[in-house]
């Protein structure tokens, strides 16, 4: 059985690299002084005391757990080459793509081919979810064992739920045998049906059909039930709503071994960013209200959520270019999400700089049980190079991502990526 | 032609707001705001008793109705506004339009856009169809029923309504009865007649009024008796066509009729009776109350007409600097 998770593509080059007075941050391995750092062939060889310092700080580099990179079937809104060059630009070493795909990442025939594709196309190492069921209709299991071993990362029928309890039981059982985690988009789909926005003050005042917390939540505490019963780990996707969080946390503490991740999204914006009517800010599960983005912070910090994911979901301009109610769910994330994280949450004191590397680099890389980033002498560079007092300016023509549906266009943020190293190779440079 | 002189005079109107683009929702509109625009309808309405009825304000100018949801009277309300005022007026259906062929909205708005016009009215079935139609053309946009959102001239005439009927706003206690959930209708009306200084009511089935719907400063009832209360009751149509199939907001509409039906016992004597049409008697509103409301929602429908003159005008007339200033002049 597969027991070391194995990503693929990203290969190639190793280079030789070295920071010279550089602040390394790196929150697991306890290391926040000025350092030198010296990388050959690929690998941290050196780290030395530095001096000096040009602002600069070289952290492990982030793991999205959490991306939608279209292939195989829309290739139009994002491929292997520019979704893993759009997640090099925005600091990240590895990313996990989701199997809602045309067709579904089902069978060991399509997974087979997306891993042949990424070692010829991938610009940083990825790993593929396989669909938790055949066609992610909920009704028949996928072949879970040969998934696995054919690399498959995880399994997940993101952008729908599990409807069946009966079928994910299933499944959770399989993981006995797969160990890949398997992941839950929480939606009962006969509470969130008609639903564009939060159901919430401003949905009552802009007419929009409420997608409802419960609609989340209720199902955030059937599946941490189905966990906890068949005793199997199991991740919790996107959380939007503060209810979700308390079930959650009460898993968590009851010993449950489930895992929780937020967007930067849900961490920045409230529905009150739906008086807009811009279909950039249109996604499932929706921006909820003040306190559950409180309770998703407080939840971060804590420790109750362990990963920061983009759930990047790249649209096609025309199909975003429509009136809010016609568009479809989902935003882009990859370029932005260190910089808005780092404008909106830890620059104003809401959050520690180690935190958020934390949640987006050891967190997410822990629960899916990848090798963690890490600097420490003999590792594979897995680095970012961030340069705190850049400001830019995100723009459109700026994007590496094929598809355009960012909620940040045009606006300033501060603290950019300026380097990537993934997996030994420069990636990213600006 | 017969001469006709000028009815609007600058030193006759309202002092003038500052620049507005669109009128996409009521909340684009400050108390000054409604309390010019009703004014300027009182001053429009004069017109109407004329025998020749056209005023030059709008020579020359474009007006554009996108309508693609069904409507009879906010149509025609907006064409014969437009054409009272000599406006040159164009009317696209999206049945029988590129609409038909799976054009996308944007790209109607570009070929319409490309004409120029002064104002573009959109009716759309769905939310935020006005923000494209203003993100892609030049053009004022006015928001003639968006979805579920927002309907804001039904809500200026129907200010405009009962301001003439019960001669003011402020203070009145008004009941919207019925669908709230799926009403722009109401809305729009919350947020004006809140704007105003009226109390508001929402009476009806819970499934059918919004969660949270008391932060628009209205209060809610699930009790018909409620209406008792009210100076107006305003009675909303049962939108079964928006309603999810399954979704049991009522379970019968005879269960509706029986609990929320506006019937003669559920009125006391002098009490108003408003309904934006179109009604569904026998369901949400009695026969014998539609007859008698009757000629209010007659009035409704003149109102409709100088209400919506004077939010053209005004928009043509009070625009931002770049807009020019329509030259009022005699008919020859």
């Amino acid at each position: 059985m597969p027991t070391e998770q194995t990503l693929f593509g990203g290969n190639g080059r190793k280079d030789d690299l070295s920071y010279e007075g550089v602040r390394v941050l790196d929150p697991t391995e306890g290391i926040d002084e000025t350092l030198d750092l010296t990388v050959e062939a690929g690998v941290i060889t050196k780290i030395e005391p530095g001096s000096g310092g040009d602002g600069r700080i070289v952290a492990p580099a982030f793991v999205d757990p959490h991306v939608h990179l279209r292939t195989p079937g829309r290739e139009d809104e994002e491929d292997i080459a520019s979704g893993t060059k759009a997640a090099a630009a925005g600091g990240y070493c590895a990313i996990l793509a989701m199997p809602n795909t045309e067709p579904a990442v089902d069978s060991a025939a399509v997974l087979g081919a997306l891993v042949e594709r990424a070692k010829d196309e991938a610009e940083i190492p990825v790993g593929f979810f396989a669909a938790i069921s055949k066609g992610q209709d909920g009704a028949e299991l996928t072949e879970m064992v040969e998934l696995a071993e054919r690399g498959a990362a995880g399994f997940t029928d993101d952008g729908r739920p599990v409807a069946s309890p009966g079928l994910l039981r299933r499944a959770l059982q399989y993981h006995a045998v797969t160990g890949r985690r398997i992941a839950v988009h929480c939606e009962e789909a006969a509470l969130s049906r008609g639903g564009h926005v939060h159901e919430g003050l401003v949905s009552a005042e802009l007419g929009f059909g409420g997608y409802p917390s419960v609609a989340e939540s209720v199902m955030v505490g059937r599946d941490l039930m189905l966990a906890a019963y068949e005793n199997q780990p199991i991740h919790v996707l996107h959380l939007s709503a503060r209810e979700s969080v308390d079930e959650l946390r009460s898993a968590r503490s009851a010993g449950v071994k489930a895992s929780g991740e937020v967007t930067p999204h849900h961490l920045c914006l409230t529905d009150e960013a739906v008086r807009s009517l811009d279909s950039n800010v249109k996604m499932n599960p929706p921006l909820r209200a003040e306190e559950d983005r409180q309770a998703l912070l407080d939840a971060l910090k804590d420790g109750t959520i362990e990963a920061i994911a983009t759930d990047h979901a790249p649209h096609a301009r025309h199909e975003k270019d429509v009136p809010f109610e016609e568009a479809p769910f989902g935003v882009t994330g990859l370029e932005t999400a260190f910089s808005v994280l780092y404008t909106r949450l830890v620059e104003p004191g809401t959050l520690s700089l180690a935190a958020l590397i934390d949640r987006m680099s050891a967190g997410p890389a822990r629960i899916y049980g990848l090798e963690r980033p890490r600097i420490a002498a003999g590792a594979p560079a897995n680095l970012v190079v961030l340069d705190l007092e850049r400001t830019w300016r995100v723009e459109e023509s700026g994007f590496r991502s094929r598809s355009p549906n960012s909620w940040l266009l045009g606006q300033t943020l501060k603290g950019k990526v300026v380097e990537t190293v993934a997996n030994g190779k420069l990636v990213h440079s600006a | 032609m017969a001469e006709v002189t000028p009815l609007i005079r600058d030193e006759l109107l309202p002092p003038r707001g500052p620049g507005r683009r669109h009128l996409i929702s009521i909340r684009d509109l400050t108390k000054d705001d409604v309390e010019r625009l009703l004014a300027l309808a009182r001053t429009f309405s004069a017109s109407l008793d004329r025998e020749v009825k056209k005023l030059p304000a709008l020579k020359g100018r474009t007006v554009v109705n996108m309508f693609f949801e069904s409507s009879t009277r906010t149509s025609s309300s907006f064409e014969l506004a437009a054409k009272r005022l000599s406006a040159d007026v164009m009317s696209i259906k999206a049945s029988g339009s590129a609409v038909d062929k799976g054009e996308s909205l944007k790209d109607t708005a570009l070929t319409i856009g490309a004409y120029d016009p002064d104002v573009i009215v959109l009716r759309h079935p769905h939310i935020g169809a006005p923000q494209v139609i203003a993100d892609v053309t030049t053009a004022h946009v006015v928001n003639a029923g968006d979805g579920t959102h927002q309907h804001p001239t039904q809500a200026l005439l129907d200010l405009y309504t009962i301001d003439e009927e019960l001669g003011g706003i402020a203070g009145l206690h008004v009941a919207i009865v019925g669908d709230v959930l799926h009403s722009r209708v109401a809305r729009s009306d919350i947020q004006a007649l809140v704007l105003m200084g009226a109390r508001v009511t929402v009476v009806g089935p819970p499934p059918l009024i919004p969660r949270g719907i008391e932060a628009m400063g209205c209060d809610v009832s699930y009790d018909i008796e409620t209406i008792k209360d009210a100076d107006v009751v305003y009675v909303l149509r049962m939108q079964k066509e928006r309603m999810l199939e399954g979704a049991n907001y009522v379970p019968s509409l005879r269960e509706y009729t029986a609990r929320w039906g506006v019937t003669p016992e559920r009125l006391r004597q002098g009490q108003k009776v408003m309904h934006p049409g179109p009604m569904n008697r026998g369901v949400e509103i009695d026969p014998v109350v539609a007859d008698a409301a009757d000629a209010l929602i007659e009035r409704q429908v003149r109102s409709g007409l100088v209400v919506r003159m004077a939010v053209l005008y005004d928009l043509l007339t009070h625009g931002p600097v770049e807009v020019k200033v329509a030259e009022i002049e005699a008919v020859a």
